[in-house]
């Protein structure tokens, strides 16, 4: 049994540069996990229910295509026709391009899915004790079935036990195990305030808490977090839909450019004299290639993906229109606390007044602190050892005395064999020296106020009733902090620190930490209202929280990131809840929002300029009998073997071209493009290089080489 | 190509350059409400207007309003104009004495649409069938109004940019009246006085009966020529007073006109570029529009120009010089007007159908494939390279609208467009549009070229209408009907609906799919030689016209009035700028692939293979 919990050490959250791109805690590590790939393909099978590929336009004509040309594959076989192993192939290439959508959308799922398996195998039967119904009584208990519990209900959790619901602190202290849910094995405190949120399925490890119940079984957190990963309530997002509505336009589009082919081939025939209209199979083949098959057939993985990604990250968000709206973001509000500085002031310099020695300075604040647990105290020990090397002394015996920090006095210090030491506010720490008859040195106000007005805070150090200078306490801000403000400014995103810190304080601080604006001496009205202002002027605001009194904000905001360890109703609210409790992912959320557009953006102009290096090889193709003069645009006929392309071999080609090219770039659906913070001109410069001129580029050699291996392998 | 010929064409852009700010700023001055150095001479009549037509000039109207006020004003603008040409013969101002006969219900049906969607596509000789009072008063009235409508309706859309929050796009007759009194009314008088000048006639005498050298009997055409002539250029019409169009020498006499008359297409389209910028706050948006269509302009000029320099090599065969000297134009002079030459042909035909003129100086028909694919390939562009008075900007909103939505995604943000966030209905409203387009074109094309309306692949022509042949084949024939050939008897008879082009083989194909894009585009140019003055094509033209128009509008309409209810989310470091080169350059490059590319099959089996057949030494 541990005596104290606070000695456990807290999960701590990741020092800023590790908060970033770490390793996965729940997901499989490789992008290709063999099992996940097993799978896949057997869900790529299953996918082909026409009621499944209808969600998807672009893939559902794909699947349309494959129905009709396997049905006029088999009433060739019977009737006896020509071109068997070409119009085979062509349907054999028909499905797999449907079948490798498949396997992408099962590809990104298989994540989530191998992670909602773990989480379910932790769902174990348990029992709770519930304290009987009249709550006068806190002792008298039942055992129940946790698949029992009610909303409402009081049970009681003691180490060992595992937490049966989810719901709030109400009595008691105790250290958790979450490991379950956060993938984190270090335990976590859960208290009454503002850490009382506990999770169904955690385990107590030490103490004794009461915890009133929140959720009816089936909704609980666990519960929602295996729908969420194993995507069953996934919702199209309203990018998804929109850029779907683009996808499907582009689709009849094409279907009519196809469809009229054979009205405008009939006139050429007959103009020219020669061959006929098109087959259904050529007809198809060009309508696939056309089509935006390749983001119709990774737009559903691509969603998948950038929800799996903020998972990996340990943030759960309940909608992908949460995750979308990361990337939208212009403003993001940080408390100041914890995320832009460590969440403690420490001590940094001793200033003594004229005349006073900075030993003697150094020696009486540590002599103050030695008793003072707070962090602050223990800096100050710390910088006295340090700096004056003064050891920590040991201090007993009925002559010392130790003073504690009260609201009404605002010191604290010790009485050591009648020498009275004190440390606190400096107006707090000047009464005290006037009430023991002293004086107060004049030049004490200018260095007080010149430690405030540099955003720190400044605590007098008395001996007696003579002051002898002043501790300068500072607020750290973080590493890296900075050049992360600067990165989202970049990418056109304001960051507003929020702090209860007088505006003299916040204002020095915010300049420190780079960030662009502040809200000093906030309470959670102030904080609304700055919302509620900024999402006026048509931003949309993100922000962390963690506190009950954060709630209304974090629901207000159009992205609210809620802490684990913190409470119920704030995890309710918010539309996200970070499992490592780490303020700051709020600017990897942000990222991963953007990088999801831009992978969808970036593949779809991609798909479309695919487009017309097949036009150059099956249109020739397709007319090679009534004007076979159209050769000359068929760029297949041109380099090593150029007399050995067929007609049949430059529509496989484009048609194999555009069914691998999906599989492909699976990997770069699933991992989103790559994402630099910068301007949105920078971007559109690269991605447009990258995907519209490559895009336009790529497919030539590539239906080139496809072109010579069928020919080689004599399959055209 | 000739260094005079390259500076004849870099002087016309400097012009329309040099034109568009000025032009643009005194649109959006009009219609913005404020006062221009014209106001106190138009404002009192533009009161009066109000007035005594009970227009509430403060009323501002939903977009569903303002959408029915548009197609309440061109449809019984159009009914108008059906019954007028009907009834020519007994109307005034009739000095060729047409009896009405000219007008058959289909043509007429064809004419008045054609008039009422801006397209001015001629099934008819005019100066054979269309008496002067019907030209002033039926068609001429039309070039006013529709491009009024179409100035009103670019500019409804750019509130829709411009305003944010509310639900009003502005009030349609304002905003027509406006654009007539402020903006086509003083350049039309002044184009037509200056016209006059350089020898147009404008009078309402009959027709001079002359007689040549030869002596031979020649009737010339005359009348109010001029003041038709104007609108016909600034409005973006094409209409002609006289079937040649601006060939005629009555209509486009000298050089000096020439080059006033290209000017005048672009005058008003490319200002609107920058009445756009003006009136959403940021000039650079404008000049980036600007900056796309030149663009686009700029690549199908060289290759029109290069095409029709370079000539027919199987000519140059045969040992006919076709290189250019001091002494002739060379290059393929068919089908122009020598006193244009190359450079001032392949100019106008590049201009006229990239905006939605439709005004020729030269038989695009005659044009070598390649040279002819540029003009057809601006109408598939759906009227975005400066395109109508009007059709241009908002066409060109319409791609912009796509182009930012797939560039935004590329960014990282959810799409916005002068701060407009573009979401689904925005995009499914654009897509719409470019989707209705492209069908209006495939579609009929598809159908024209293989509809067989008669037994026998042949067209049929009767010798002698007494005969009683002809009789008996139509009564034999009942759908034969359906495509002879208007306004003669007897007549001929082409059966199916392919035996109407003028040339066989993959040209012939191209002159229907043509006609279609012309239509569907309210461009009015054709590639002459095709016979359209059948019942079907009166009729199928006339509805592919009236889709071309009124379903393109309506949707981006739905278009601003959702832009217009939406908050404006302020720029930032993370949104995509759309006043630069490079969102120029993209714009370009998704009206072409989105907007363009999908015409790749019919493109091939029409001017490609006719440019590949060119090369392999077969003709048409």
């Amino acid at each position: 049994m541990v005596t104290d919990i606070r000695d456990i050490p807290v999960a701590a959250a990741p020092p800023p540069e590790a908060a970033g791109y770490k390793k996965p805690k729940h997901a499989p590590s490789s992008l290709f996990d063999p099992p996940i790939v097993k799978r896949a393909i057997l869900e790529a099978f299953r996918k082909l229910d026409p009621r499944h590929v209808a969600r998807n336009p672009v893939m559902f004509v794909v699947e349309v295509g494959g129905i009709v040309t396997s049905f006029l594959l088999v009433r060739d076989l019977f009737v006896g026709a020509h071109a068997v192993l070409f119009n085979f192939q062509i349907t054999v290439w028909l499905w797999f391009t449907v079948l490798f959508a498949n396997f992408a959308e099962a590809m990104a799922e298989g994540r989530g899915k191998a992670q909602a398996d773990a989480l379910r195998r932790s769902k174990t039967e348990t029992t709770a004790r519930r304290i009987l119904a009249d709550g006068t009584d806190r002792t008298a208990e039942e055992r129940v079935k946790a698949t029992d519990l009610r909303k409402g209900d009081l049970v009681v959790c003691e180490a060992g036990d595992v937490i049966p619901g989810d719901g709030d602190v109400i009595e008691g202290i105790a250290s958790v195990d979450e490991s379950a849910i956060t993938g984190e094995s270090a335990p976590v405190i859960r208290e009454t305030g503002d850490r009382s949120a506990v999770t169904g399925g955690t385990r107590v490890l030490s103490d004794r808490i009461v915890v009133r119940i929140t959720s009816n079984p089936g909704e609980a957190f666990i519960d929602r977090m295996i729908a969420l990963v194993e995507g069953a309530r996934r919702q199209k997002t309203p990018n998804e839909i929109a850029l779907t509505i683009l996808l499907a336009g582009t689709t009849i589009i094409f279907l009519l450019a196809v469809a009229t082919l054979v009205p405008f081939a009939a006139y050429s025939a007959r103009a020219a004299g020669a061959g006929s209209p098109p087959t259904v199979f050529l007809l198809s083949a060009l309508l696939v290639c056309l089509i935006p098959t390749t983001i119709g057939g990774l737009l559903s993985a691509i969603g998948i993906a950038g929800m799996d990604r903020v998972m990996q990250h340990n943030v759960l968000a309940m909608s992908g229109k949460a995750v979308e709206a990361a990337g939208d973001v212009n403003t993001l509000l940080l408390d100041k606390t914890g995320t832009i500085t460590l969440g403690n002031r420490q001590a940094v310099e001793f200033i003594p007044l004229p005349g006073v020695a900075i030993g003697e300075l150094a020696s009486a604040a540590q002599l103050s602190s030695l008793a003072d647990e707070t962090p602050e105290g223990r800096s100050i020990v710390v910088l006295a050892k340090e700096k004056y090397g003064l050891r920590g002394r040991e201090l007993s015996g009925h002559d010392t005395e130790f003073i504690p920090f009260t609201a009404q006095t605002r010191m604290s210090g010790v009485d050591l064999n009648g020498t009275r030491i004190r440390k606190g506010a400096g107006d707090a720490v000047k009464r005290y020296l006037v009430e023991a008859g002293g004086s107060v040195p004049g030049q004490l106000d200018q260095i007080v106020t010149g430690i405030a007005r540099a955003g720190g805070t400044p605590l007098v150090v008395a001996v007696n009733d003579r002051a002898l200078g002043v501790i300068h306490l500072k607020d750290i801000v973080k590493g890296g902090m900075r050049q992360r403000f600067d990165r989202l400014r970049a990418m056109g995103i304001k960051t507003v620190m929020i702090t209860g810190d007088n505006p003299l304080t916040a204002a020095s601080i915010a300049q420190e930490a780079g960030v662009d604006d502040f809200l000093a001496e906030a309470t959670p009205e102030a904080k609304m209202a700055l919302i509620r202002k900024e999402q006026k002027g048509g931003k949309l605001v993100a922000m962390t929280g963690d506190g009950t009194n954060d709630a209304p904000a974090l629901a207000q905001a159009d992205v609210g990131v809620a802490m684990n360890t913190g409470t119920q109703a704030a995890k309710e609210a918010g539309n996200m809840v970070d499992l490592d409790s780490n303020p700051t992912k709020l600017i990897e959320v942000v990222e991963i929002g953007k990088q999801l557009l831009m992978t969808r953006g970036s593949l779809t102009t991609f798909s479309i300029a695919n487009d017309i290096s097949k036009y150059f090889c099956i249109i020739p193709a397709m007319f090679a009998v009534i004007y076979p003069m159209l050769g000359a645009i068929n760029f297949l006929r041109y380099g090593p073997g150029g007399a050995l392309s067929t007609p049949e071999s430059a529509v496989l080609a484009a048609v194999i071209f555009n069914a691998l090219i999906i599989i492909a770039l699976i990997p770069l659906a699933l991992r989103g493009v790559r994402y630099k913070p910068m301007g949105a001109s920078a971007v559109l410069r690269r991605n447009l290089l990258i995907y519209g001129v490559g895009g336009v580029l790529v497919p030539f050699p590539a239906i080139w080489i496809i072109d010579r291996l069928l020919v080689l392998l004599r399959l055209a | 190509m000739t260094a005079n010929g390259i500076l004849q064409l870099a002087l016309f852009l400097v012009l329309v350059l040099l034109l568009t700010k000025p032009m643009g700023a005194y649109m959006a001055a009009v219609f913005e409400g404020r006062r221009t150095w014209l106001s106190p001479a138009l404002r009192p009549v533009e009161r009066f207007l109000y007035r005594i037509f009970g227009v509430q000039e403060d009323e501002d109207m939903r977009w569903t309003t303002y959408t029915f006020a548009m197609l309440m004003f061109s449809v019984v603008g159009g009914l108008a104009s059906y019954a007028l040409l009907r009834l020519q013969g007994v109307l005034p101002f009739n000095p060729q004495h047409f009896t009405g006969r000219e007008m058959t219900a289909d043509l007429a049906f064809n004419t008045a649409m054609s008039f009422t969607t801006n397209t001015n596509w001629q099934n008819y000789v005019p100066e054979a069938v269309v008496s002067t009072f019907s030209n002033m008063v039926a068609l001429a009235s039309h070039n006013w109004m529709s491009a009024a409508t179409g100035i009103a309706i670019a500019i409804a859309l750019i509130r829709g940019f411009s305003r944010h929050s509310v639900d009003g796009l502005g009030n349609f007759w304002v905003d027509v009246t406006r654009a007539t009194l402020y903006v086509l009314l003083p350049l039309t008088t002044v184009m037509a006085l200056v016209l006059v000048s350089q020898g147009v006639p404008q009078n309402f005498a009959p027709y001079a009966q002359a007689t040549t050298l030869e002596g031979a009997k020649q009737v010339i055409a005359q009348g109010p020529v001029a003041s038709q002539e104007a609108i016909k250029m600034l409005g973006t019409n094409g209409g002609g007073f006289f079937n040649a169009n601006s060939a005629h020498p009555f209509e486009n006499p000298t050089p000096f006109t020439n080059l006033l008359e290209m000017l005048a297409i672009f005058l008003i389209p490319a200002g609107l570029t920058h009445t756009f910028g003006k009136m959403v706050g940021n000039t650079r948006q404008g000049w980036a529009i600007l900056a796309a269509m030149t663009f686009m302009f700029v690549g199908g000029l060289g290759v029109c120009t290069w095409a029709e320099a370079g000539g027919n090599p199987n000519v140059a065969k045969l040992g006919v010089m076709t290189t250019a000297t001091p002494g002739q134009p060379g290059g393929n002079m068919e089908g122009k007007e020598t006193r244009f030459g190359i450079a001032n042909s392949a100019l106008f035909a590049t201009i006229t159908t990239a905006a939605s003129c439709g005004a020729v100086n030269s038989m695009h028909d005659s044009f070598t494939a390649l040279g002819g694919l540029v003009p057809l390939l601006n109408l598939m562009c759906d009227e975005t390279i400066f395109g109508g008075v009007g059709a241009g900007l908002y066409g060109i909103l319409m791609y912009a609208v796509i182009a930012v939505f797939i560039a935004g995604l590329m960014v990282g943000r959810t799409p916005e467009y002068l701060g407009k966030k573009i979401e689904k209905y925005e995009v499914r409203m654009a897509i719409l549009a470019v989707l209705i387009l492209f069908a209006n074109v495939v579609l009929w094309t598809g159908l024209g070229a293989n509809l067989e309306l008669s037994p026998g692949k042949d067209a049929r022509t009767f010798a002698d209408a007494a005969g009683g042949e002809e009789a008996a084949f139509v009564k034999a024939h009942p759908t034969a009907f359906w495509n002879h050939y208007n306004n003669s008897s007897p007549s001929t008879y082409y059966g199916a609906t392919y035996n109407n082009v003028n040339n066989s083989g993959a040209h012939g194909f191209t002159e229907i799919l043509y006609q279609y894009a012309s239509q569907t585009g309210n461009n009015g140019s054709a590639f002459a030689g095709f016979t359209g003055n059948t019942p079907y094509y009166n009729l199928t033209g006339g509805l592919a016209m009236l889709i071309g128009r009124f379903l393109m509008i309506v949707p981006l309409l739905a278009m601003a009035g959702s832009l217009a209810r939406k908050r404006v989310v302020p720029a930032s470091a993370g949104t995509l700028a759309t006043d630069t080169a490079i969102f120029a350059v993209l714009l370009a490059g998704v009206v072409l692939i989105v907007g363009a590319l999908e015409y790749f099959p019919a493109l091939a089996l029409g001017p490609i293979v006719e440019h590949l057949q060119m090369i392999g030494g077969s003709l048409f």
